[in-house]
């Protein structure tokens, strides 16, 4: 029914970076070059070379650690946001769009104000109700990201419920919950599957600037939020220092957008 | 007290819509490089900083007005935020106070040694018992608006500041006073309910500034008496200050002055570059290391003592031979190398190298790094392993969230595991300063006035601002001896007995002393006759061109 399958340059493109950026990622998670936090003074600000490929920060710790060290942190920060946001938003999705009700408007309504709020704005005063951290920071962008999930299944659920198939399972006596989670969330998989890859995206995007409001991980860890944060005083003296995190979180970003794009069609 | 969460809430709010309008390209803060933690001893706590930029319209104009003669001479001084209040009573950051110091006189001010010099009034006796202050009020002095000054405008300003025209009193202090009389049109009579040497360094803050009687909104026509009188001012903006050409003591030497607020700090560079601004004092080394050969460095203190601050009362540091052990492990000299390319005077106890008399240099060398001796110790309190703790540092203290990070990088050498917490300056204040709930805090403590209480009164195991928690029955004895000698005016007595005080302080550990931070002040070449001050005051009289 769709025309034959090739392989567009953006979908190989989109799986080579992403492919690099996991690869870095599992590396640091159990080998960096240097430990991330060993201060050297007489490497303070240090040009990329062959012993720092990336450079050194203000206080002479390499970049390319705590680059490798801080894309794992985003990734998981990222990855359990989303992963929040997903399941909590496919069960109220999946729920409200299919039985309706006042259930539906309660929660919807609920839905919508929350969602009128923009997404780092909510993990703000989350944060600043529970404080700072990394788990804070997750359970604050999780919530924020509940809604936007919990629309997208709830359309598709409505869409699917009135359809033959569905009425025929329930004259056959199918009990509800298999026939939402059996039945009908495997064919809202397309529309999620590329909602995820975008929150995810998104996620990365709101770590980071929670990050960067030095709200997200604390020092001297590192994410690339925070990276970027601690950098803006050396842009011109050790422009490195921003240039790379940077770049890493544009190559996370656009990687996985070239799928979710791919994915889409 | 508000006004530094305010700032900082505005940072965050700033960056936040940064954040979602560019998502990531853009600069925002430096957040609060060059800012030091202020906590001022009569003002509770808050104070925030500013830092003075000198200004010209641009650089081609600058050029012009160093050849226009002495009296069209024009300035314009940047601030990072707006002043809290035009009322010298009601102010309370440090940076609002330090700028009011040009407009607004008490009975006597502080000058660039510490010393309190005459103002307002000309001269004043003291009684035998310390408990009646004389004042000659100097012949001639007029206020801006035009009007002589008058015996009745300082009873007036005296007894506003003390309470006694109903109401709390502004200065708490102050509450000591019993009675301001007038005996004769040159003559004020101030009678305290108990002797107090610091009595006279309270009276000289810009808080107890003459005002007239008569001033009816002081908040949008301040009237004192000050070297600058008042002109204008543009919320969130500007004000702007004129030399006041009856001032009864020597003219400053720029008739006009803009103060203009750079509330982002990323700009300063750019504006001291580009010909905005001539002047900024309090620059960040970096910021310092980014400008061209226009400018000119000069180098102070900030007047403040940076340490990692310690809960006495909460385990593990209410053992001393914990607390020593860290003592042990920091560098000092390395963390200035890391922070601020070297620069800054480290310390040894809660007083910095301003105090003069009070201060004593050998406390530096008490705890040279000695990591086995640190390790020994620590297993001698039992903790061979060493321990993990919590640091809390208020984030929009740049310098202080990366000494932060330096010291916890040495406390590893010990196995002892610092984590670092950043919280907001008003977190800060309720739940470390207030609440006393933490371990350990990284900022900056500085005094109000040169009066070596102000530095020491806190750690009396009953102060109320004594938010370590220190506690030695030696240290109460010896500030009772100081509080005692200083009543009967035993200036040699009450020195030693401070002195004793601060060697307890840095024997028993009660904190890890790090340093007196320096202050940079950039000012483009040309400008001369920036003075530091030994307490937080800007002084523009004596600002010049050449």
């Amino acid at each position: 029914m769709k025309k034959k399958k090739q392989y567009a340059p953006s979908l190989i493109l989109g799986l080579v970076i992403t492919g690099v950026m996991l690869l870095m990622i599992l590396v640091g998670f159990v080998y960096t070059p240097y430990d991330i936090t060993k201060m050297d003074s007489t490497a303070k600000l240090a040009a990329p070379s062959l012993a720092h490929p990336m450079g050194c920060d203000n206080f002479g710790r390499d970049i390319f650690s705590r680059v490798l060290k801080g894309m794992g942190n985003t990734f998981v920060i990222a990855s359990a946001t989303v992963a929040i946001g997903t399941v909590s938003g496919v069960i109220i999705g999946a729920f409200t769009g299919y039985f309706g009700g006042w259930l539906d408007e309660v929660l919807m309504r609920v839905n919508d104000v929350v969602f009128a709020f923009p997404s780092i704005l909510l993990a703000l005063v989350f944060v600043s109700l529970f404080g700072t951290g990394k788990y804070n920071v997750i359970a604050a962008l999780g919530i924020a990201f509940i809604p936007s999930f919990a629309r997208i299944v709830r359309g598709e659920f409505i869409k699917y419920r009135e359809m033959d198939y569905v009425r025929s399972a329930r004259l056959a006596g199918v009990p509800q919950l298999r026939i939402i989670f059996v039945h009908i969330l495997p064919n809202t998989m397309p529309v999620l599957a590329s909602s995820v890859m975008i929150g995810f995206n998104n996620a990365v995007l709101a770590e980071a600037g929670m990050s960067y409001l030095g709200i997200g991980v604390q020092p001297p860890s590192a994410s690339l939020g925070s990276m970027l944060s601690e950098s803006q005083t050396y842009l011109f003296s050790a422009p490195w220092y921003a240039v790379f995190p940077g770049l890493m979180i544009i190559l996370m970003v656009l990687g996985l957008s070239l799928l979710a794009d791919r994915g889409a069609r | 007290m508000a006004k530094r969460g305010q700032k900082f809430g505005k940072v965050l709010f700033a960056g936040m819509l940064l954040t979602l309008t560019v998502a990531l390209g853009g600069c925002s803060g430096d957040k609060a490089a060059g800012d030091s933690t202020q906590i001022a001893d009569t003002s509770a706590a808050n104070s925030s900083e500013v830092e003075s930029a000198t200004n010209t319209e641009a650089n081609a104009s600058s050029e012009e007005t160093k050849d226009t003669e002495e009296g069209g001479s024009h300035i314009t001084i940047g601030i990072p935020q707006d002043l809290d209040s035009l009322v010298p009573s009601l102010s309370q950051g440090a940076g609002t106070q330090e700028i009011l110091y040009n407009i607004y006189e008490g009975l006597y001010k502080p000058d660039s040694e510490g010393n309190l010099v005459p103002a307002v009034a000309s001269d004043y006796t003291m009684s035998e018992d310390g408990l009646v202050y004389t004042f000659t009020l100097r012949d001639g002095i007029k206020f801006h608006n035009g009007n002589p000054v008058t015996v009745e405008d300082v009873k007036y300003s005296i007894e506003t500041c003390a309470g006694l025209n109903g109401g709390e009193p502004v200065i708490s202090a102050f509450s000591n006073i019993e009675s301001v009389e007038t005996p004769d049109d040159g003559t004020v009579v101030i009678t305290l309910k108990e002797s107090s040497s610091p009595f006279m360094a309270i009276l000289s803050t810009v808080e107890a500034a003459i005002v007239p009687a008569d001033a009816d909104d002081l908040q949008t026509n301040p009237v004192g008496t000050g070297p600058y009188r008042f002109v204008s001012r543009s919320l969130q903006e500007n004000v702007v200050l004129e030399r006041f050409d009856d001032y009864w003591g020597e003219p400053a030497h720029i008739k006009d002055i803009t103060l203009k607020v750079l509330a982002d700090s990323d700009s300063i560079v750019m504006n001291l570059e580009g010909g905005a601004v001539d002047l900024v004092a309090r620059v960040s080394t970096q910021q310092a290391a980014e400008l061209g050969d226009d400018f000119e460095v000069l180098e102070g203190t900030m007047n403040l003592v940076q340490a990692m601050y310690l809960n006495n009362a909460a385990a593990p540091f209410d053992n001393e031979k914990v607390r020593q052990a860290l003592c042990y492990a920091v560098n000092k000299q390395e963390i200035l190398d890391f922070v601020s390319e070297g620069k800054g005077t480290p310390v040894g106890s809660s007083m910095f190298p301003a105090f003069g008399k009070y201060y004593v240099e050998e406390l530096n060398d008490l705890y040279t790094t000695d990591l086995e001796k640190a390790k020994s110790l620590l297993a001698e309190a039992g903790y061979p392993d060493g321990f993990s703790f919590t640091m809390k540092v208020p984030s929009n203290y740049q310098q202080h969230v990366d000494t932060a990070q330096v010291v916890a990088e040495q406390l590893k050498q010990i196995n002892v595991t610092a984590n670092i917490e950043l919280i907001e300056w008003e977190t800060w204040l309720n739940d470390v300063y207030q609440g006393r709930d933490f371990e350990a805090t990284l900022v900056g403590v500085d005094a109000s006035t040169l009066t070596a209480g102000a530095m020491l009164s806190r750690f009396r195991s009953d102060a109320h601002n004594n938010f370590v928690n220190f506690s030695n029955e030696e240290y109460d004895a010896a500030y009772k001896e100081a509080l005692a000698a200083e009543a009967v005016m035993d200036d040699e007595a009450a020195t030693a007995a401070y002195k004793k005080c601060e060697t307890i302080l840095a024997e028993t550990a009660a904190n890890v002393y790090i340093q007196d931070m320096c202050e940079l002040v950039a000012v483009r070449k040309g400008y001369t006759g920036y003075t530091f001050y030994p307490l937080y005051i800007q002084d523009f009289s004596k600002l010049d061109v050449q």
